[in-house]
């Protein structure tokens, strides 16, 4: 047994080891109930448990029939409401991962120029949320934003506005909650990019006759962008499937895939409509995945091309 | 070595009077948070100049040239580049541009484009860039090299791309951070060379940082001496090799054998020290203009001491001792003679015949000698 995890140790099976665990991980939680939903997606619905037929079936003495349903999928196909609420949650997304670019860039871009020591309290301040239950967060925020709420009631006092503005239940609010929810995740590449960029270059572009704003223009951003990519699909792809922020702070005005997916789901268990609706979720993240590592290839290509 | 062209030698302006300075600093002084820097440096660098600010890290010399080059603001003083109040300018907006020590290349571009950059700030057509960027990279014998991008050169390519980046804007004054520290030492000699070529072809005026007093010695035309923030000494590296005006230059450039002792004469035309750590009568030809009998240092260069095994004519500026211990460099020998006194005096020989043959070795006792215009008397 020892000599076995020795030449374990001594092979390259040490390091094939090593990527079996998370790969047998990623096949046991996230393949194999993927492959479900493809399955249930292609199903028919049935009053019963489980809510939906069967893809294989002996009809009769050795003759299989693999049945395949794609009513389901040409269903969200006819009814808008489902590409509404695609595009609505791609919208939000978006404009969720911006605010959060504007807003954690500076910060990010702070935290980098801080002196050592005060880095690593600002890096802290930056994750202290987790440490209170993401729920508990949201909830808070409906405290701030409804009409009898802090800002209505702050915004009043000091006389910028005469009636209280209802921001609670729009979509505004639910891109407040994603930008206020996923700014940690924007800020942390960020940071970890920003940070490793030499400040003599910022120098050098200043003695070249680069005014600051030239200087971040042509050094400091393009030096990030792989932070603000990172950032932007750390934000960008849990904010589209975002069921939480829409659910309690955009009331019935936000339709948001995710909420979509839980009424197919509970209020209406039309499950196959529902794992369609997954499958096409899914389909719709994995593509600015993919564009971003074709980027990232792509600039690799540039620095090491001859 | 760099063996400078006659040129050169020709041209020192810092000697006539009604010469006029290029880059004039006038008492400029850096306050770090209480750490004082710079302390009142004064120095006027003229057009076409190679100056070199020598001396150990943390004397100032960097900060003062970042001061030059705007990065730096100083605390004190006024600072002009061809007769214009530069002081309050920033980085951006002076005729001077810097190397970097680490070169500082942008690492998202590639050596065309690294070398551009200075251009495109400023309003010039696409084609003259391109042929600007061509020349500065011929300067530097990187033409070839343009589609690549920085982390595929070596450093001795960095250099020469971070030198074009700098000369592409013509500057009136070029800064250079310890500008070879980063090369071997092969390299960096070849490098010294082709950087005075260079400067020479340009016409620029240069000011170089460097902790390297071989570098400052063999590629200026003058060097300022720092420590602690102020300026020891300036002077061409003849003068400062060969008349420090201070212990902690002459300690600070080459090796230097010192004697104290007590001025007994002091005429316009020669100094007389008596000194028991010599042994002798130390007799200097230029006088000193010290109080007799006050405490002084009599230093005379290694290669200025002559070793013989037989006594010299002379009484005056000649002392013996036993020969502790020899190190063989090949060209030369130094000798580590100790005196009577216990003090060890350093006298290299040029090896004129091979090894084996050597008259002196070692616990040979020996007679030490100079001439008196070889000497120098320093009084701090």
């Amino acid at each position: 047994m020892r000599e076995l995890w020795k030449k374990i140790q001594d092979s390259y099976a040490g390091s094939y080891l090593a990527l079996i665990i998370p790969y047998a991980w990623i096949l046991l939680f996230f393949m194999i109930p993927f492959l479900i939903v493809l399955k249930i997606s292609f199903s028919d619905l049935k009053v019963g448990l489980p809510p939906y037929g069967p893809l294989l079936e002996w009809v009769e003495e050795g003759v299989l029939v693999i049945k395949l349903n794609f009513t389901n999928f040409a269903f969200i196909g006819t009814d808008s409401l489902y590409l509404f609420s695609y595009l609505e949650s791609l919208v939000i997304a978006v404009l969720g991962t911006i605010g959060c670019l504007l807003i954690g860039y500076p910060m990010a871009y702070g935290i980098a120029k801080a002196k050592p020591p005060f880095r690593t309290l600002l890096l802290m301040l930056v994750i202290l949320p987790f440490w209170t239950s993401f729920l508990l967060r949201v909830y808070a925020w409906i405290g701030i934003l409804s009409t009898s709420g802090l800002l209505n009631t702050a915004l009043m006092k000091v006389g910028i506005i005469s009636s209280p503005l209802s921001i609670l239940d729009t979509t505004y609010a639910t891109i407040i909650g994603i930008v206020y929810c996923y700014l940690p995740f924007m800020i942390l590449p960020l940071y970890a990019s920003l940070e490793k960029i030499d400040y003599t270059l910022m120098e050098a572009a200043y003695d070249l006759g680069a005014r600051p704003i030239q200087a971040f223009r042509r050094v400091i951003w393009p030096l990030s962008r792989p932070g603000v990519i990172a950032g932007s699909m750390l934000v960008l792809i849990p904010a589209v499937g975002e069921f939480v922020i829409p659910e309690l702070l955009g009331g019935s005005q936000t339709l948001m895939i995710g909420k979509v997916l839980w009424n197919e789901f509970f209020t209406n268990r039309d499950w196959p409509v529902a794992s369609a609706l997954a499958v096409l979720m899914l389909i719709l993240l994995v593509t600015p995945i993919a564009i971003f590592q074709r980027i990232q290839e792509r600039q690799v290509r540039f620095l090491d091309a001859d | 070595m760099v063996k400078k062209p006659k040129k050169r030698i020709d041209l020192q302006p810092w000697q006539d009077p009604k010469a006029k300075p290029y880059i004039h600093i006038e008492g400029v002084s850096k306050d770090f948070d209480g750490h004082v820097a710079v302390d009142s440096v004064t120095l006027s660098v003229f057009q076409g100049e190679f100056f070199s600010l020598l001396g150990p890290s943390g004397c100032g010399k960097t900060t003062l040239l970042r001061m030059l080059a705007g990065l730096e603001m100083p605390s004190q003083g006024k600072i002009y580049i061809d007769g214009v109040d530069v002081t309050r300018r920033p980085a951006y907006d002076r005729p001077v541009n810097m190397m970097f020590q680490s070169y500082a290349l942008f690492p998202h571009m590639n050596v065309e484009k690294n070398v551009a950059f200075g251009l495109k700030q400023e309003r010039i057509s696409r084609s003259e860039i391109n042929e600007r960027v061509k020349d500065a990279l011929r300067l530097v014998q990187m033409e070839t090299y343009g589609k690549r991008a920085p982390h595929q050169l070596s450093g001795g390519q960095k250099q020469r791309v971070a030198l074009a980046r700098s000369l592409v804007k013509r500057p009136k004054l070029l800064l250079l951070d310890e500008p070879l520290a980063a090369l071997d030492k092969r390299l960096r000699e070849q490098t010294q060379f082709e950087l005075v070529t260079i400067q020479e072809k340009v016409g620029v005026t240069f000011i170089m940082v460097t902790h390297d007093q071989e570098e400052a010695m063999t590629m200026s035309t003058r060097l300022g001496v720092m420590d602690h923030g102020r300026m020891r000494q300036i002077g061409t590296p003849n003068e400062i090799y060969e008349y420090p005006n201070s212990d902690y230059v002459a300690d600070f450039i080459g090796s230097i054998n010192k004697f104290e002792g007590r001025v007994a004469e002091d005429e316009t035309d020669h100094i007389l020290v008596e000194s028991e750590e010599a042994g002798c009568e130390l007799y200097v030809s230029h006088s000193a203009d010290v109080p007799i009998g006050s405490q002084v240092k009599v230093a005379i260069r290694p290669e200025k001491v002559m070793i013989s095994t037989s006594p010299p004519e002379q009484k005056r500026n000649s002392t013996r001792g036993i020969v502790k211990d020899i190190g063989y460099l090949g060209d030369v020998s130094i000798y580590h003679v100790e005196l009577a006194s216990g003090k060890i005096v350093l006298a290299t020989q040029p090896n004129l015949v091979r090894l084996a043959e050597r008259p002196v070795t070692w616990d040979d006792e020996v007679y030490l000698y100079w001439r008196a215009e070889n000497s120098i008397v320093l009084m701090t």
